[in-house]
């Protein structure tokens, strides 16, 4: 009977000598393809299951962390803060998973980021429960309170950059919306705050600052400016065609100035009095001059036609293309198809007032592991020379012109010399224009640039980029320039 | 006379008297204390392991509970020194390795889910002291394991009659979770297909030694296979037709496919007769072929098997928690009591060895494969070197049987074949199926005493008393 024992202790072999091939197979070879398999909760178990790390702000203000709990999920994600900071944190929801900022480092605020190897592996040794790492923003709390309160209870958004390194100082979005009632733990609480937020005609989970694009209006003859100064053929104090009214080339319509002013004589004027009182005639008679092609170029220099991740991803800032003469005029004072991010406006005055350098915005200034140890410090970096140096102090000069005696005057400030240019932008017939207003300050040792927009001009019908949009502006740049020592 | 004898007879006088005197046999009982004290230091370590992980610190009753599990532990150690003092030396310690490691998980699965009363590995370790007295009471009673031969058909009719009870009684006191294959009275429950397993080979090894002869020779041929004489097959074709029956009837698929495995496999060893290998492989595919057609729930098992994921959030879960439960344990392992082994439904009984793969990874998993390929392997080695054809037949069926079991478990929970409940021996959550797997054990152990002990020394001889006068 021997024999057949022996082959039944080979068949036995057989069957466990399977079971091993199956479980390296489930457990190695096929084990990524199922954790990432949808409905496979452990991955969200599990990210719970540590403490996630803080969100904190350049002054070290903590403005997302998390709190032990008693429930299954052991811990909460809390915001103090939530709504003012929610277009930066982002949520951290069971439901509806990360976003923003929660999104952007969330290896980093969870702990499983490459980085935090060596934490790892002592984690691993000692068998201590794994922890995220922190994440320091470049966010300054007074500036981004400022802003916040300034915009209070209009549709809008405020971006603030520090022009030398694009480190971003304020990102505000309103109306806003509290993250902690998006990243509780109580599903039915979650979904009922998801719903009515999402049926909220005001939209107050869009971020206005990155992913929503407005046409820049007047704000873009910066960037006219800037084709015409960098073509050569130009100089602020150029005499250039500023009729009362511009006629469309083969149409019988015409481009009138705002509320049919006339500009100086009504023929000529030169290109530093057109962009003070925002002429459109003289900027739509520029552009249609230089062409399509030079605004074109000189739009995507400063960003247009691209995205910026700072990390999140902006929305793309857009100048058409195939324009016909007609539409080149609209473009040229920012109508017409020309849309821009309230950050990509931002960026084209940081980049004026950084000798013409476009520096990439970033909004997280460090990363620090759980032992506190400095794991990443970003370094300023150069996207491009978008301008000349020389056109840059030409164009500053100008937006200085246009705080001290232009559009632009409701922004001044007292022994500060402020660089600026307004935007009133057409978007809907019969409805009030968006109101713009992007400046920066000190005009001679820039400290802070900034872009503000109030939708529809906040409701006002007579609303313009100065009135409804300067003085945000004005309290953003005095919320900073308070701090200065 | 092996070669290290040869030489010491080479160096003294003396060396030469002691190697010629008959060698006395080893019984190994020294490896199997030390190997006893490895399994439950590896048991303490795991313990200290989960206290560590969910609550930072070591559990303060761990010395209660080593020593606890240690006494069990020595009493079956001392019992099988006096009553099988030639039995295999592994086979006691990978049981309690498996038994131990077995409590820590189930006591790991208690943490997450507390209970009131009385927590679940402290009812598991008592079955464990149930289950090491059955052993030691199997080793007491059965002195000789080819007694058990006497008792064939009385075997038979014990193991269907506890197979049958379930589908007697009413639902109330034998379905669980949709499973009619229990006995519950009185706060107990018992799975009597656990029991009957075991008499069923008694009487399977039992039968077949008694017709072996005639069911190799007598045959007539059948379309080229030769096929025994019906009443020589009879008993046990009507046996096995029963008892399959009855489990596939109390929709025990897992345990159904143990017995077929076991009656196969008996019957080929004791026939050595390859064509019944084919015969049951061809009445399996056809067996499996008409439960597919006659029942809604093994056509269902089958489809969640082939497609898990269709069935994610329905009657697949089960399987697919425990999938995502191995792939997240990964190779290492999330470490125990740092995984969520709790996800899965049934984790402590059927399933527990995906908690396995979750906080021990494919490096735990694997190794607590191979103890169980050390465990068949020894009971498959017993049943080699046996001398009587019943106790091989014995031993083979008990080892087979074990085998069948992982693979049926354990190849259901990781989808290598579609999923039975069955309960993993010594590891599942389960008082029938720990007592009856120690009975089991008990009786490798009777067998492999027999197996390793010397034949009995010849009567001694009138002139050795001569040869010992000339010794200096």
């Amino acid at each position: 009977m021997n024999k057949p024992i022996r082959r039944v202790a080979i068949a036995c072999m057989l069957l466990f000598a399977a079971l091993l091939v199956n479980a390296n197979v489930v457990q190695f070879a096929d084990a990524k393809n199922l954790r990432d398999k949808p409905g496979n909760t452990r991955n969200l178990y599990a990210q719970y299951d540590r403490k996630r790390g803080d969100i904190v702000t350049s002054t070290g203000e903590t403005i997302a962390s998390s709190t032990p709990t008693t429930d299954t999920l052991k811990y909460l994600r809390t915001y103090t803060n939530g709504p003012l900071y929610a277009p930066v944190t982002g949520i951290y929801s069971i439901e509806y998973g990360a976003t923003n900022i929660e999104a952007a480092e969330n290896s980093i605020l969870a702990g499983t980021d490459d980085r935090l190897f060596v934490n790892q592996l002592s984690n691993l040794i000692t068998g201590r429960t794994p922890q995220g790492g922190s994440v320091v923003l470049t966010i300054d709390p007074t500036i981004q309170d400022a802003a916040y309160k300034a915009l209070a209870g209009r549709k809008g958004a405020v971006v603030a950059v520090d022009p030398s390194t694009g480190a971003i100082l304020a990102l505000v979005s309103t109306p806003s919306y509290d993250p902690n009632l998006l990243s509780s733990h109580n599903v039915k609480q979650i979904d009922a705050t998801w719903k009515s937020e999402i049926s909220n005609p005001d939209n107050p989970m869009l971020d206005r600052a990155l992913s929503q694009t407005y046409p820049p209006g007047s704000t873009f003859k910066l960037i006219t400016a800037a084709a015409a100064l960098s073509s050569g053929q130009y100089n602020p104090q150029t005499s250039i065609p500023a009729p009362n009214v511009l006629p469309y080339p083969n149409s019988t319509k015409s481009l009138p100035n705002y509320a049919g002013e006339s500009c100086g004589d009504g023929k000529t004027t030169t290109l530093m009095d057109a962009l003070t009182i925002s002429c459109n005639t003289a900027f739509g008679s520029l552009g249609e001059t230089l062409g399509a092609e030079k605004l074109q170029r000189q739009a995507e220099a400063f960003g247009f036609d691209s995205t910026f991740s700072i990390p999140m991803k902006s929305a793309q800032s857009v100048f058409p293309s195939n324009l016909d003469p007609a539409q080149t005029i609209q473009s040229a004072i920012g109508q017409f198809d020309v849309r821009a991010t309230p950050l990509q406006m931002a960026m084209v005055v940081a980049a004026i007032a950084n000798g013409g350098t476009l520096m990439k915005p970033y909004l997280v200034k460090q990363l620090v592991g759980p032992n506190l140890a400095v794991i990443d410090t970003t370094k300023p970096t150069e996207i491009r020379q978008a301008i000349s140096s020389q056109v840059a102090a030409q164009l500053t000069a100008m937006m200085e012109n246009v705080v001290n005696k232009g559009t632009g005057t409701t922004i001044r400030i007292p022994n500060v010399q402020v660089a600026g240019k307004t935007g009133t932008a057409e978007n809907a017939p019969g409805k009030p224009p968006h109101a713009w207003f992007v400046a920066f300050a000190p005009a001679a040792q820039p400290k802070i640039a900034v872009a503000v927009v109030v939708e529809n001009g906040g409701g006002k019908n007579d609303a313009t980029g100065a009135t409804v949009a300067g003085p945000i502006a004005k309290a953003v740049l005095q919320a900073d320039l308070a701090e200065q020592p | 006379m092996t070669a290290a004898s040869a030489a010491s007879t080479a160096t003294t006088a003396t060396g030469f008297v002691k190697a010629m005197k008959p060698r006395r046999p080893r019984t190994r009982r020294g490896v199997e204390l030390a190997m006893l004290v490895f399994a439950v230091l590896i048991a303490l370590a795991a313990y200290a392991d989960v206290g560590l992980a969910r609550s930072h610190r070591v559990p303060s009753d761990i010395v209660t509970y080593g020593l606890g599990l240690g006494a069990l532990l020595l009493i079956a150690h001392i019992a099988v020194r006096k009553l099988a003092p030639f039995a295999d030396p592994l086979l006691l310690p990978c049981c309690a390795l498996l038994n131990g490691i077995g409590l820590v998980l189930i006591h790991r699965l208690d943490l997450v889910a507390p209970k009131a009363e009385n927590s679940d590995a402290t009812l598991q370790l008592a079955w464990s002291a149930i289950g090491v007295v059955g052993f030691i009471a199997v080793l007491v009673v059965i002195r000789d394991h080819r007694r058990l031969q006497r008792y064939t058909y009385t075997s038979m009719l014990l193991g269907l009659v506890l197979l049958a009870i379930p589908s007697i009684l009413p639902a109330r006191f034998s379905v669980v979770n949709g499973a009619r294959n229990w006995i519950r009275f009185a706060g107990f429950s018992i799975q009597p297909g656990e029991f009957s397993k075991l008499l069923l080979v008694v009487f399977v090894a039992g039968f077949l030694v008694t017709k072996r002869d005639a069911l190799a020779l007598a045959s007539h041929r059948v379309l080229g296979i030769d096929l025994p004489r019906g009443r020589d097959l009879g008993p046990i074709l009507a046996a096995w037709l029963v008892s399959i029956g009855l489990l596939v009837r109390g929709r025990d698929l897992g345990m159904s496919m143990l017995f077929f495995g076991f009656f196969i496999v008996m019957l080929y060893i004791a026939t050595e007769r390859l064509s019944w290998l084919i015969i049951g492989v061809l009445l399996f595919v056809g067996g499996t072929f008409i439960a597919y057609h006659l029942f809604a729930h093994v056509r269902e098992r089958f489809e969640i098997w082939l497609h898990p994921f269709k069935y994610a959030k329905t009657t697949g879960y089960q399987l697919v928690q425990g999938l995502f439960g191995f792939s997240s344990g990964g190779l290492m392992g999330t470490g125990l009591g740092n995984g969520r082994p709790d996800l899965v439904p049934f984790a402590k009984s059927d399933f527990i060895v995906a908690t396995v793969g979750e906080e021990l990874g494919l490096t735990g998993l694997t190794a607590i494969l191979l103890v169980y390929v050390v465990i068949v392997t020894r009971g498959l080695r017993a049943s080699l070197s046996v001398r009587d054809s019943f106790g091989k037949l014995l031993a083979a069926g008990l080892a087979v049987c074990l085998a069948v079991q992982v693979f049926v478990v354990v190849g259901g929970v990781m989808r290598l074949i579609p999923l039975t409940g069955i309960t993993t021996p010594f590891l599942s959550y389960g008082g029938s199926s720990l007592v009856s797997n120690w009975a089991l054990m008990a009786l490798l152990l009777r067998i492999s005493d027999s197996a390793r002990r010397p034949a009995p020394p010849p009567a001694p001889r009138p002139d050795d008393a001569m040869t010992q006068v000339v010794r200096p």
